[in-house]
This record gives C-alpha cells, sequence and structure tokens, in this order.
C-alpha cells in the first residue's frame, strides 16, 4: 500500500518535470518559457520530495529530524522559485526584450 | 517591548532554533558553537528580519494558515492548465500584458499576491510600481479572472485586513 | 523494499533524460536569457536528482548538499539578474 502511494507521487512529479523542460523547448518566447518552467518545476519538484517523505516516515523511523529538513527544503522551493522566475522576467522586461504576439515568428 | 533589543531576541531565538532543528546532535560542543554563530547573525542583521512595526502578528498568521490550502489547490489546477497547453499540437496560447490596481500597503502583502499570482493559472508579476500591477497573461481566460472577477486580491485583502 | 529502490532508479534516470533535453535550450536559445533559465531549470533538477541518490545510496549527507545547492541556485540568479538591470552589483 505505501509503495503505491510513493510511486503515485513520484509518477505525477515525474510527469510535471517532463512537462516542464519539453515546454522549455517548445513555446516560441521567453516570457512564455518561463511560464512553463516556473510553474511546473516548483511543483513536481514539491511531489517528488513529499512521495520521498513519506518514503522516509515509514522506513526509517529512528532519525525524525530529517523530516523537518525535507520540509524546509520543500517551503524554500515554494518561496523561492517564483522570486527568480520574477526578477528574471522583470530584468528583461526594462532591458528590451519584446514578447510575442499571435503570428509572429519564433525567437 | 518594542524596539532594537526585542528584534535581536527574536533573531537570535529562531537561528538557534534553526541549529538545533538542523543538526540533530546536542552535545557541548555543537551547542556552544551554536550560540556563538547565532549570536554573531543576531548581531549582524536583526533589522532584515523582523521590521519592528506589525501589530496583530497572531491572527495575521491565523488567516495565512487557512489561505494556505485553497493556494495549493490553486497550484495544482494551474499545472494541469499549463500541460493541457504545452502538451496539446497546436498549442493555443496568445500572450498579452495587462495591468491594475490594488489596495494593498505593506511590504508582505504585496510579496504574498506576487507569488500567489506567479503560481497561479496563467499569470506571472512583471512590476510593481506604487500599488500598480504589471503582469503577464498567456492567455484570455486567466487574464480576465485576474480583472474581472477579482477573487485573489480579496482573499489576500481578507488574510491581511486591508482593503 | 528493494522495489522502490530500483524505482528511484527510474525515476533518476528519467530526470537526467529530461537535463539533457534543457541542455540543447541552454547551447542554442537565442540571446542571454534563455540560457541563463535553462542553467536555474537544470539546477532545480539537479537538487531532486541529490535528495534521490541519497536515498538510493543510503548517504544522509547528501539532503545537506540540497538544500544548500538550492540557497546557491536563487542567490546566482538573483545576482545575475540585478546585474543585467543595473551594470553593477554592489551600489556604493
Amino acid at each position: 500500500m505505501l509503495e503505491i502511494i510513493v510511486a503515485a507521487f513520484l509518477a505525477f512529479g515525474i510527469f510535471f518535470m517532463f512537462v516542464g523542460a519539453v515546454g522549455l523547448l517548445r513555446f516560441p518566447d521567453f516570457y512564455t518559457r518561463l511560464h512553463a518552467t516556473g510553474k511546473c518545476d516548483t511543483l513536481g519538484e514539491a511531489l517528488i520530495i513529499a512521495g520521498l517523505l513519506l518514503y522516509h516516515i515509514f522506513h526509517y523511523p529512528q532519525t525524525p529530524l530529517v523530516c523537518v529538513k525535507l520540509l524546509f527544503l520543500i517551503v524554500f522551493i515554494f518561496i523561492t522559485n517564483p522570486t527568480a522566475t520574477y526578477a528574471l522576467m522583470r530584468s528583461a522586461y526594462k532591458t528590451g526584450v519584446k514578447p510575442w504576439k499571435l503570428g509572429d515568428e519564433r525567437q | 517591548m518594542k524596539g532594537k533589543g526585542f528584534g535581536i531576541l527574536v533573531t537570535f531565538c529562531v537561528m538557534f532554533l534553526f541549529w538545533l532543528l538542523l543538526s540533530g546532535i546536542f552535545d557541548a560542543l555543537h551547542l556552544t558553537a551554536g550560540l556563538i554563530c547565532s549570536a554573531i547573525i543576531a548581531l549582524i542583521s536583526h533589522d532584515m528580519i523582523i521590521k519592528g512595526d506589525e501589530e496583530k502578528i497572531l491572527s495575521k498568521s491565523f488567516k495565512l494558515a487557512i489561505y494556505i490550502p485553497w493556494e495549493l489547490w490553486q497550484i495544482v489546477l494551474a499545472n494541469f492548465d499549463v500541460a493541457y497547453r504545452v502538451l496539446h499540437p497546436k498549442m493555443p496560447i496568445d500572450p498579452l500584458i495587462i495591468e491594475f490596481d490594488t489596495t494593498l500597503q505593506s511590504d508582505l502583502a504585496l510579496v504574498t499576491l506576487a507569488n500567489s499570482i506567479t503560481l497561479t493559472p496563467g499569470t506571472i508579476t512583471i512590476g510593481i510600481t506604487n500599488g500598480r500591477f504589471c503582469v503577464h497573461a498567456i492567455a484570455k481566460e486567466p487574464a480576465d479572472s485576474l480583472t474581472v472577477d477579482k477573487t485573489m486580491q480579496q482573499k489576500v485583502a481578507d488574510v491581511y485586513m486591508e482593503w | 523494499m528493494d522495489v522502490l529502490l530500483k524505482v528511484f532508479l527510474i525515476v533518476g534516470l528519467v530526470i537526467v533524460f529530461t537535463i539533457l533535453l534543457c541542455t540543447y535550450r541552454a547551447v542554442v536559445g537565442p540571446g542571454i536569457f534563455n540560457r541563463v533559465v535553462a542553467v536555474n531549470v537544470i539546477g532545480t533538477k539537479t537538487i531532486v536528482l541529490l535528495v534521490l541518490i541519497g536515498y538510493y545510496f543510503e548517504r544522509p549527507m547528501f539532503f545537506d548538499i540540497a538544500l544548500l545547492y538550492a540557497m546557491l541556485n536563487f542567490i546566482a540568479t538573483l545576482v545575475f539578474a540585478k546585474y543585467v538591470q543595473r551594470g553593477d552589483v554592489c551600489s556604493r
């Protein structure tokens, strides 16, 4: 039972990471590529590490402090990935990278 | 009991708590090293972490703890939406840039709203100047849910009590 | 529980494959911003790979290394964005 839950978390996490990488290749513009990676990477990582957290609680119950460390990692990823995305987007907008409208060519 | 001393004390306690939780070893050498490092960091940078003029912190933290599960559900919906747009053979995107005003003033409320907009379906914040948000949206429907519905701004204003 | 350990190995290999997909954007991407986004994404995927390897080879050291690398990746992206926008990092 535990194996099925952990494998489900890992499968969803891997699916979102794969979608993030494919979005980085397929989208036609810098701003839309940031849409794909900023959202999908964060959730994919959080799901994989949450699955490993469940595995740790049930398989190694004698070291509970590692769970706190992994929980810090999840909270840190949720706060800093959107902030880095916002910083990159603002600096590109102020430096003059042009957004893509429907009907232009790929960049 | 506000002022410099309060800020230093709270920063020292939080840093020492992080040290204890992350190391897991409780003998004399490591505890002394933790106390010295926490004291140095609290003396150098106490005014970056605790601002000193926040009020009603307990009720704000409680409302934030209620806001977070709704936020997580929106994040999951957002990612299914992005996955649909990436894997569709015709790639239905139509990017546009919109601007709108908010009534939030404090720094923490603006940061929460900007992070929520970045993590929810189809929108990313570009810039904030004097309460005016500039947002890049990937299609028409997510942009409408920010300017026409205004559900997210209402919820964040409820958390920080700044209508 | 070595069924789950084999699953960790397969997941790790799929993550390495997605990292190889991202290096295409790091090499080709027209301009410097696309390359920096690709490097940030590769760093994020490396954090997950470190935690998985820590569980597969049974070394609890790797979780601390993953936490440190998350912080370094974030600071590097912020410093680059500030440098391109302003022209220098420390404004004194």
